[in-house]
C-alpha cells in the first residue's frame, strides 16, 4: 500500500495531492531558506494565521454575489489578501511603535486568528451558501479534493518556485548581508518584502493540503535541517528544498495509504524526522559529530597529560588516563610504564621543552601563537627549525624512573 | 437587564474570561518586555498534544489529567526548544517553529487516530474554547451569589481560573524585585548574585500554568491575544514597569468585557439572532485596543527615534 502510494498508483486524486505537496515542498523549503536566514522565521506564522479572516470575507463576498462561496480561486485570493494586510501591519508596528517584532508578530496572529473565528461563527449561521468545510483551511483536507483545486495547487506551487529561482541572487544577497547589498545598489526593504510575499504565496497554496496552522511547519523545518549540512548559503537553498519536496511527497503519500493519518500532520512530522536526523548525524554541527569531536579532544588531553607523568615518573590515580596508556601498550595495569612507554614519554617530555623555547623565542611568534598544550611540534615548525631548536636544547639525557 | 438573566448566563462566562485575561497579561508584561512573546503562542499550541495524551492514558475528559498533560507538554516544549537552541546553535525563533509544529502536528495525528467520537475533544474546541457554555444554571437571581446551594453548582472553570490568577499575582508580588531587576538589565542581575536562569525558567512555568488553566476555559486564541495584546498596547502608554503592569491589567479585563459582551448582544443589535464567537471577539478587541495605543498613545515611539 505504501509502496503504491509512493510510486503514485493510488489513484488520480492522491497522485495529484501528492505531486501538488511535492512541489508545495520545494517552494517553501526555498522561500523558508530567506526567511531563517534573514532570522524572521516566525513572521511566516504571523502571515498563516493572518490568512483566515480572509477566507472568511471571501466567502461572504462570494455568497453575496450569488455563488456557493466555495470557489477555491476566490477564497485563496482572500486569504492571499488579509495575509498581506498582516504583514503590513507586523512591519507598520516594528517600525513605527517601540514593540519587537516577537511582540508584533504574537499581537497580529492572535488577532487576525481571533477576528477569522468571529467571521467562521457568522458565516456557521448563513443560511445561504455551502459553508461546510471551510475549517478544513485550519488544518487542511485534502480527502474529497476536486480537479480544479489540484490543478489550482499545482500550478500555484510550479509558479512559486519559479519566482523563488529567478529572485534567488538578490535574496541571498539580502539573506546573508543586507548591507552589502544595500551597498551594492539593491532595495533591501523591496527585497525583504518579495521574501515576505513569497512567503505568503507558499502559505496560501498550502492552506488547503497542510492547513494555516502547520503550513509554517514548512517553510521553517526544511531550512534549519539543511543549515547542519552546509555552510554555504547556495547549498543550504537546494538541500532544503529537497528536503522540503521530500517531506512534501513522502508526507502525502503516507497520508493517502491509510485512512485517519491527515497530510498537513503526517507532512510535518515526516520533515521533523529529517530535522531530527540532521541535528544528530549531520557531519560538523550535528550533536554525534559534536560528541566525538569532544571524545577525541578528551583522549588527547588524557594522552598527553598521562605521557608528562610517565616521564616525570609520578603515580597516575587517574582511571581514564591509565586505561588508555594500558591500551596503548604504554604502561601496565598497576602504571609502571613498559619500554614504548618510555620513549613516548620522554618524546613528550622533549616536545614539552621545545615547545617552551619556540615560546619564548620572538622569531617564532606566529608558530608560538599556535601552542594549546597538544599541537605535534612537527605539524607547526620545519625539520630544519626542529633541528635547530634541538641544537640549543642539547643532546638527549636518560630519565631516571 | 436584570439579575435573573444576568447571573445565571453572563456572569460566570464573564468573570471566567476576566480572571483568565488577567492571569495572562500579567507574565506577558515580562515575556514582552524580555522578547519572548512568542513562547505563550508556542505554548497554546503543544497544549494540544498534552491533553490528547492525558486523555489516552485515563480514558476520560477530567480536568485534572489534562491540565497536568498540558503542563507537562508544555515543559517538554521548552526544553526540546532550549535543546533545540543549544545543540545546534539555532536561533529561538526557528527553534521554537520547529518545536511547536511538529508537537502540534503529532497532537493532532493522535487525536485523529484514536478513537474520540465518544466524547467532545476536537481540535476546533481546543482553538476556540467554550466561554459561551459555562453557565450558572443554580443561579436564579443576584442573592444566588449568598446562597450555598447555588453556589455549589458554579462552573468548576471559575474556582480553577481564579486560583490561577492568585498564584500569578503572588509570584509576581514575591518575586517582583528580582523580575523587574534581570527582566531589564540580566547581567546586572547576575552580578548581583540572581539567578537568572532558574529565574527566567520560572516565569516560562508560570505563563504555562496560567496558559494551561485559561486554555481549559477559553481555548487558546485568548491565551495568545491575553499574553501579548495588553502588555504591549501599556507598553505603549508608559516608561514605568508599575503602570505597564496596571494598563496592561486595565486593557485585558476591558477586552473581555466588551468582547464578551459584544459578541453575546452585538448581533442582537443589528438584528441577527445568532451570538458571534466570545473568544475571537475577545481576542479582536483586544487587537483593536493595541492598535489605538499604536497610533495615539503617549510613548509609542522607541525613545530617540526620530520624530516625523
Amino acid at each position: 500500500m505504501l509502496f503504491d502510494a509512493l510510486l503514485l498508483q493510488l489513484g488520480y486524486n492522491a497522485t495529484l495531492v501528492t505531486i501538488g505537496a511535492a512541489f508545495l515542498g520545494v517552494s517553501a523549503g526555498v522561500t523558508g531558506t530567506f526567511l531563517f536566514l534573514r532570522k524572521r522565521a516566525l513572521v511566516s506564522d504571523a502571515i498563516s494565521h493572518a490568512t483566515l479572516p480572509g477566507v472568511g470575507i471571501a466567502f461572504m463576498v462570494m455568497v453575496a454575489l450569488g455563488g456557493d462561496g466555495r470557489s477555491l480561486p476566490g477564497l485563496l485570493l482572500g486569504s492571499a489578501v488579509s495575509a498581506w494586510v498582516g504583514l503590513l501591519c507586523v512591519n507598520w508596528l516594528t517600525r513605527k511603535t517601540r514593540l519587537a517584532e516577537d511582540a508584533a508578530i504574537g499581537a497580529v496572529l492572535s488577532v487576525f486568528f481571533g477576528f477569522g473565528i468571529v467571521l467562521l461563527t457568522i458565516i456557521q449561521t448563513m443560511s445561504a451558501g455551502r459553508q461546510a468545510g471551510l475549517e478544513s483551511f485550519l488544518l487542511g483536507s485534502t480527502a474529497g479534493m476536486l480537479w480544479n483545486d489540484a490543478i489550482v495547487i499545482a500550478g500555484g506551487g510550479v509558479a512559486t518556485l519559479a519566482v523563488v529561482l529567478a529572485l534567488r541572487r538578490p535574496m541571498g544577497l539580502v539573506a546573508f548581508d543586507p548591507e552589502f547589498a544595500s551597498a551594492s545598489g539593491l532595495n533591501v526593504a523591496r527585497i525583504d518584502l518579495a521574501i515576505m510575499g513569497l512567503a505568503m504565496a507558499v502559505t496560501v497554496v498550502g492552506l488547503k493540503i497542510v492547513g494555516l496552522i502547520l503550513i509554517v511547519a514548512m517553510l521553517i523545518i526544511p531550512p534549519v535541517a539543511a543549515r547542519f549540512w552546509t555552510d554555504r548559503t547556495d547549498q543550504v537553498v537546494v538541500l532544503s528544498g529537497i528536503f522540503g519536496g521530500a517531506s512534501g511527497y513522502v508526507g502525502a503519500a503516507l497520508s493517502a495509504s491509510a485512512p485517519a493519518l491527515p497530510t498537513g500532520p503526517i507532512i510535518v512530522l515526516v520533515s521533523f524526522t529529517v530535522f531530527a536526523m540532521s541535528l544528530f548525524f549531520a557531519p560538523g554541527r550535528g550533536v554525534l559529530a559534536a560528541a566525538l569531536r569532544h571524545r577525541r579532544f578528551q583522549r588527547r588531553v588524557h594522552m598527553r597529560q598521562g605521557l608528562l607523568a610517565l616521564a616525570q615518573g609520578q603515580p597516575i590515580y587517574e582511571r581514564f588516563t591509565l586505561s588508555l596508556l594500558r591500551r596503548a601498550g604504554l604502561a601496565h595495569a598497576d602504571g609502571v610504564v613498559t619500554e614504548t612507554g618510555r620513549a613516548r614519554a620522554a618524546k613528550a617530555l622533549r616536545d614539552e621543552k621545545r615547545w617552551e623555547l619556540v615560546r619564548a623565542d620572538q622569531a617564532l611568534e606566529g608558530a608560538a601563537a599556535l601552542y594549546d598544550g597538544m599541537r605535534e611540534l612537527e605539524t607547526v615548525l620545519t625539520a630544519d627549525q626542529i633541528a635547530e631548536i634541538d641544537r640549543r636544547i642539547g643532546g638527549p639525557k636518560e630519565i631516571g624512573v | 437587564m436584570s439579575g435573573e438573566e444576568f447571573v445565571p448566563l453572563s456572569l460566570t462566562p464573564l468573570l471566567i474570561g476576566m480572571f483568565a485575561a488577567v492571569a495572562c497579561a500579567l507574565p506577558g508584561n515580562f515575556l514582552v518586555l524580555r522578547r519572548q512573546a512568542l513562547i505563550g503562542d508556542a505554548i497554546s499550541h503543544v497544549v494540544l498534544p498534552g491533553i490528547v495524551v492525558a486523555f489516552l492514558v485515563t480514558g476520560t475528559i477530567s480536568a485534572w489529567p489534562m491540565m497536568i498533560g498540558a503542563a507537562g507538554a508544555s515543559l517538554v516544549a521548552v526544553a526540546l526548544i532550549e535543546a533545540i537552541r543549544k545543540l545546534g546553535k539555532i536561533e529561538p525563533g526557528a527553534a521554537m517553529g520547529v518545536t511547536f509544529t511538529a508537537m502540534f502536528a503529532a497532537g493532532v495525528l493522535l487525536l485523529e487516530q484514536s478513537d474520540t467520537s465518544a466524547v467532545h475533544l476536537d481540535v476546533e474546541h481546543a482553538l476556540y474554547g467554550n466561554l459561551e457554555s459555562l453557565i450558572w444554571l443554580d443561579a436564579v437571581g443576584w442573592d444566588s451569589l449568598w446562597d450555598p446551594v447555588a453556589l455549589a453548582g458554579l462552573p468548576v472553570e471559575l474556582p480553577r481560573i481564579a486560583l490561577t490568577l492568585v498564584a500569578v499575582i503572588a509570584f509576581v508580588w514575591i518575586l517582583w524585585r528580582p523580575l523587574k531587576l534581570s527582566t531589564f538589565d540580566e547581567g546586572f542581575a547576575q552580578t548581583m548574585g540572581l539567578r537568572t536562569g532558574p529565574l527566567g525558567l520560572a516565569l516560562v512555568v508560570v505563563a504555562a500554568i496560567a496558559a494551561v488553566a485559561a486554555f481549559d476555559a477559553v481555548g487558546s486564541i485568548i491565551v495568545i491575544a491575553m499574553f501579548i495584546c495588553p502588555p504591549a498596547a501599556a507598553r505603549l502608554m508608559t516608561n514605568r514597569l508599575e503602570m505597564q503592569i496596571a494598563w496592561s491589567v486595565i486593557f485585558a479585563i476591558l477586552a473581555a468585557v466588551l468582547g464578551y459582551v459584544i459578541a453575546g448582544y452585538g448581533p442582537l443589535w443589528v438584528g441577527s439572532d445568532h451570538a458571534v464567537s466570545a473568544a475571537g471577539m475577545i481576542a479582536t478587541i483586544s487587537g483593536l485596543i493595541l492598535a489605538i495605543a499604536a497610533v495615539a498613545a503617549p510613548c509609542r515611539t522607541r525613545t530617540g527615534a526620530p520624530v516625523e
